[in-house]
């Protein structure tokens, strides 16, 4: 059974402008998935109908087995970790405070969640004496990136969705955050989306890639299959 | 400067008094309101298309002049009425505004990217209010809280015009006494009051917007404390004056407030009853409306204005069957009207003596050559009441150089001697007039009804304490028309302290 299945999913934005158009896709447990595509894609908006910020017009998003309309939307959001594009930390909580929002939103104890928050700052590799206490606007960009994805894997979600994740960090942060990424998922493997708009992000973290393009999805395979493609909407994309 | 330390260090208890009503008026109205503005702000800021309607009616609240409102709010059961609850009413509404304002921008003006964080992490409404967007727009709120305190401040001061005590009670004294210093003496504590509430909130404020939470619920502690001692303090010194068995009130002029005073010192010399002054009420209107509630027990009237503004009877010249007439409306309204004090103050037209004199003035009529070249000015009452300029205009066939002037009453015999008009409607027994060389004229058509001064009492009250009863009609005939021009004279010019004026005046009769 696929973690995540869109069926038939059509999706037309409030302003009239169709962004899905009887899209398919399945991604299976523990998998990592790259959606790549031009900005305007509908890339955003695939990740907010897999944990029902909104509802397809027609089809189905399934999630472990059961249409987003059928899950009580804050249990389902409770097993889908997001990570997004400006990490939306709380600048009124510290980073410890951040990583256990959700523990606390669960009703675990502190001493529960104080471990919890300590291992996650271990796997992401910020030292727990250093940064428990700290505020978001006294780390750097990569670091409070890092924190965006603790915060997602707090209570253990099988899914992680992941918005342009990387997308405001300069280059040399990214490729040691995509490394950090492998190191991670290797550890906790989770089935992972990622949207991008960056192929070469999409090529150093994902298994599969699909691509978007004009609501529908164009191709989705491995990335070295990709590479060889013969669709020309692909090659213009890869190569852009 | 010196009369003013003087005025303060001899009325100090007072003084303490005033300042802890003051506190409890804005506290109590600030808080109230703030548990009310909080929840609909956020209400408005979730339903966009509901905020702008609840921010335009916070407006048009804010922009209805405080005395109007105290005006609207008067006839309004339960809520309306003279004293401190309706005057809470009052600076609830006012305070509204600035909260609900800032809840709204504090709230939507949160990053979207952090409330979609906390929606798409599983929060309900609630979790991403509690955790979320209150923390967050705190600061915002706290700088509406602050705005609504200081306006609070300012605002009760007007307060004072229906009875509902606060610093603002200086303030009309001194206006109705037309002397500086008891002015300053409330509008100085008012002002620094106002900055000390800025300052203290604005450093709470300041707290709780560096984000971090630890310091901030301290602050929010430490402020909260400061906030509940200072209203415990004020009850229990607001509390101390409430407890007296008899209410007096008076008018908002300095004669009205001597005639309070005197009625207050009188029950309390014959009868050892303790007596609570609610002087300086904002007019007739609100003195009647007091007396029938029983938010006060007696003021004096004038049996002219009882009969045209209070019960809009028809004008007679008799002083017998105005007086008659009277006693018979307040009987039927349970309220008792008791022997005249002794002096009748009618309105008098006034003039500047050296126009008098060099222009032959002696009567009305004879003003009425001169008028069109004229300026008037008049008190607001006098200009609407049946018995006032109107009706003066058409016996006299008085016609003036433009519309006359509207000014304060007090105020007016200064226009007057200073040259800013040439005639007024005055008080009959005004000290005033012989220090600024003013001449009265006579009403030769017998225009103007008559005034005889009378204490009114609640019937309830009079049978409760049959001693206080005695007491006014022991008073009865003891106040004529040259006494109480004197009084006022002490007052208006000489700048004494009314309650001394008073006392002395006792001690004389007796």
């Amino acid at each position: 059974m696929p973690a995540v299945e869109f069926r038939d999913v059509s999706f037309t934005r409030p302003g009239g402008l169709r962004v899905l158009d009887r899209f398919n896709i399945a991604v299976e447990p523990g998998e990592v998935v790259a959606l790549v595509g031009r900005s305007g894609a509908g890339k955003s908006t695939l990740l907010k109908l897999i944990n029902r910020l909104l509802e397809p017009d027609s089809g189905d998003v399934i999630v472990e087995g059961r249409s987003t309309r059928d899950w009580e939307p804050i249990q389902l959001r409770r097993r889908v970790g997001y990570v997004l594009q400006d990490v939306g930390l709380f600048p009124h909580m510290t980073i410890a405070g951040n990583v256990g929002v959700v523990p606390r939103l669960e009703r675990w104890t502190a001493e529960r969640t104080d471990a919890r928050v300590g291992e996650l700052l271990d796997l992401i590799g910020l030292d727990r004496r250093t940064f428990a206490n700290r505020w978001p606007d006294e780390l750097s960009g990569g670091q409070r990136q890092r924190v965006g994805v603790a915060r997602a894997l707090a209570v253990d979600p099988p899914i992680l969705l992941m918005d342009e994740p990387f997308g405001a960090l300069d280059p040399i942060t990214r490729v040691e955050l995509h490394a950090e990424f492998r190191r991670i998922q290797d550890r906790v493997k989770k089935t992972v989306l990622i949207v991008t708009h960056d192929m070469r992000e999409a090529f150093a973290l994902a298994a599969r890639i699909g691509v978007l393009d004009g609501g529908e999805l164009i191709a989705f395979d491995r990335p070295e299959r990709l590479s060889s493609s013969a669709d020309g909407r692909v090659t213009r994309l890869l190569q852009s | 400067m010196t009369r003013l330390l003087t005025f303060w260090v001899s009325h100090r208890a007072e003084l303490a008094g005033l300042l802890a009503q003051h506190v409890l008026l804005v506290s109590v109205s600030t808080l109230i309101a703030v548990a009310i503005g909080v929840p609909l702000g956020i209400f408005a800021a979730r339903r966009p298309r509901l905020s702008a309607p609840i921010i335009g009616l916070a407006n048009v609240v804010q922009t209805v002049p405080s005395l109007a409102m105290f005006g609207f709010l008067l006839p309004v059961p339960l809520v309306g009425g003279v004293g401190a609850r309706a005057a809470i009413v009052v600076l609830i509404l006012y305070g509204l505004l600035p909260i609900v304002r800032t809840t709204i921008t504090g709230i939507t003006g949160i990053d979207p990217a952090i409330r979609e964080a906390g929606v798409a992490m599983g929060m309900t409404s609630g979790e991403l209010l509690r955790l979320v967007e209150l923390p967050l727009a705190l600061p915002s709120i706290a700088a509406g809280i602050r705005v609504a305190a200081v306006v609070g401040v300012g605002s009760a001061t007007i307060a004072a015009a229906i009875g509902a005590g606060g610093l603002g009670e200086y303030i009309y004294r001194g206006l109705s006494m037309v002397d500086s210093t008891v002015i300053l003496a409330g509008a100085v504590p008012a002002a620094l009051l106002a900055l000390v509430v800025d300052g203290g909130l604005l450093w709470v404020e300041r707290q709780l917007s560096t984000r971090r939470r630890a310091t901030s619920r301290q602050a929010v502690r430490a402020a909260a404390a400061v906030v509940l001692v200072v209203m415990a303090v004020s009850i229990v010194a607001a509390a101390g004056r409430s407890s007296a068995a008899i209410v007096v009130g008076s008018k908002n002029f300095t004669e009205q407030v001597i005639l309070g005073e005197l009625v207050a010192q009188t029950i309390e010399r014959d009868t050892g009853l303790t007596v609570q002054r609610r002087l300086n009420l904002g007019g007739t209107l609100i003195c009647d409306r007091a007396l029938l509630t029983g938010d006060i027990d007696v003021y004096v009237e004038y049996t002219g204005t009882a009969l045209t503004a209070v019960f809009h009877r028809p004008v007679t010249n008799s002083p017998d069957v105005a007086y008659g007439d009277v006693r018979e409306q307040y009987a039927r309204t349970g309220r008792t009207l008791l022997p005249p004090l002794g002096f009748d103050n009618t309105f008098a037209i006034l003039v500047r003596g050296k126009d008098a004199r060099s222009l032959g003035l002696k009567t009305i009529d004879d003003v009425a050559r001169v008028a069109p070249r004229w300026q008037a000015g008049f008190g607001y009452e006098f200009l609407e009441r049946p018995d006032g300029y109107p009706g003066l205009a058409k016996a006299y066939g008085l016609q003036f150089a433009g519309k006359p002037h509207v000014m304060d009453l007090t105020l007016s015999y200064r226009a007057l001697a200073s040259g800013q008009v040439d005639l007024i409607a005055g008080d009959a027994t005004a000290g005033l007039i012989s220090a600024l060389d003013l001449v009265q004229l006579v009403d030769n058509r017998h225009y103007f009804p008559p005034y005889a001064a009378a204490p009114v009492a609640r019937a309830q009250t009079l049978l409760r304490y049959p001693q206080v009863r005695s007491a006014l009609e022991h008073l009865g005939g003891k106040v004529t028309a040259a006494d109480m021009r004197r009084l006022n004279y002490s007052a208006d010019v000489e700048h004494k302290d009314i309650a001394q004026i008073v006392r002395e005046f006792l001690t004389r009769k007796s």
